[in-house]
């Protein structure tokens, strides 16, 4: 098998350059509803990536096989099958964190980051750079509920308690989300400038 | 099964425990379908229908089919794929009888599936032990306040539209801090109870 590095490089940064939270905005009920504290955020963060990876690698490879027409109902099967393993293991080895996340981890099913990837990459690229899209999205996803977690228990512990309310977690996204794209639209200008430099050294 | 337990069921459905802005549950469409008050209106209806049909029928496969069967470990997979089905039947039903709200809701429609409110609601109906009554009215109350706080969005977005926003405010950022005042104002309701 030949192995396309300009796709696995685009894969490997797709996670940042396309952020789920930032960029793409999917998903976002699990992000609000879970960032409450660093450990919920983490917890549900690392379970999406996991079904994120598994479910990029098996759709992958049965893509030549899955009919075009029944593609959504096949994704949403396997996907399926893969909340169900994670919903297993968390309740049989992590009850406190069961506790907490639980009612949300059913709701990975219906989370559009992984069908969209399923959608968009899986079904029609290799299983390798499936795998690493799919690892790249999910840390991508992970980073991003964690300092949306980190925010907000930050200043719910400074002793603001709205924030760790639905409320406080829509102003956080909103704050975060402008400041994300003042970052980026800086960091464009930025290289707009030096690509001009150059320009006019040379 | 009292009228106390039923009238809390609908307060709490519509307006303490509303659906997106105090669960957070359900905000794809919330954001995505919010720009134009019509078009809301139809989705937040749509959306109400297909979580009650379906947590309606995912009750009576639960309780006589799962349960029975010692398999709700499957819950996840059957109720996915009856949500699933009931939005194809839906688009069915609305392509032939209504063609101008079917090309208005566009894509939103099939994404109905994926909208997380239609789950977790016909989760929550059976971690809750509810009987065949409050579910219904459950559901049923689940999605008006769906509604309600999507026509709300979209009331607020359309005058939005005349405004200055600062550039990297504009779009999502904006809509999610106009979701939060929302969902500080909803949190008024809290006072409430019977």
């Amino acid at each position: 098998m030949k192995i396309d590095k300009q796709n696995l490089k685009t894969a490997a940064f797709n996670g940042l350059v396309n952020n789920p939270v930032f960029v793409l905005v999917l998903g976002m009920c699990p992000t609000i509803a879970q960032s409450t504290t660093i450990a919920n955020a983490v917890g549900l963060g690392l379970a999406t990536a996991f079904v994120l990876v598994f479910s990029n690698v098996f759709i992958s490879l049965l893509r030549k096989v899955i009919p075009d027409k029944v593609r959504l109902p096949a994704y949403i099967v396997i996907i399926a099958t893969f909340v169900t393993l994670v919903q297993m293991f968390i309740t049989s080895f992590l009850p406190a964190l069961n506790e907490s996340i639980g009612a949300f981890i059913p709701l990975i099913v219906v989370n559009c980051i992984i069908l969209g990837r399923a959608e968009a990459f899986a079904s029609k690229n290799d299983v390798l750079s499936s795998a690493v899209d799919g690892l790249s999205m999910g840390l991508g996803f992970v980073l991003s509920i964690t300092l949306l977690g980190a925010v907000r228990q930050a200043l719910t512990l400074a002793g603001l308690e709205i924030f760790s309310k639905t409320a406080g977690g829509f102003i956080t996204l909103g704050l975060l989300m402008a400041l994300f794209n003042a970052g980026m639209s800086l960091y464009k200008e930025m290289r707009a400038k030096r690509a001009l430099y150059k320009e006019a050294k040379a | 099964m009292t009228a106390a337990g039923i009238i809390t069921i609908v307060v709490a459905g519509i307006l303490t425990n509303n659906i997106i802005l105090s669960q957070s549950v359900g905000i794809c469409p919330f954001l995505g379908v919010s720009k134009k008050l019509d078009s809301s209106i139809g989705m937040g209806l749509a959306v109400t229908f297909v979580i009650t049909v379906a947590s309606i029928v995912c009750f009576f496969l639960y309780h006589y089919v799962l349960v029975p069967l010692n398999m709700t470990y499957l819950q996840t997979i059957t109720f996915i794929l009856i949500i699933a089905s009931l939005v194809q039947l839906l688009d069915i039903v609305l392509k032939k009888t209504s063609p101008a709200l079917y090309t208005s809701l566009g894509v939103y429609l099939a994404l109905i599936t994926t909208n997380c409110a239609v789950l977790f609601t016909a989760n929550a109906g059976i971690t809750a032990e509810y009987n065949l009554l409050y579910t219904f009215i459950n559901a049923l109350c689940v999605g008006l306040g769906f509604t309600l706080a999507l026509v709300l969005m979209a009331g607020i977005r359309e005058r939005l539209e005349r405004v200055h926003i600062p550039k990297f405010f504009q779009g999502f950022p904006i809509a999610l801090i106009i979701a939060g005042l929302m969902s500080l104002a909803f949190m008024g309701f809290g006072g409430l109870s019977f």
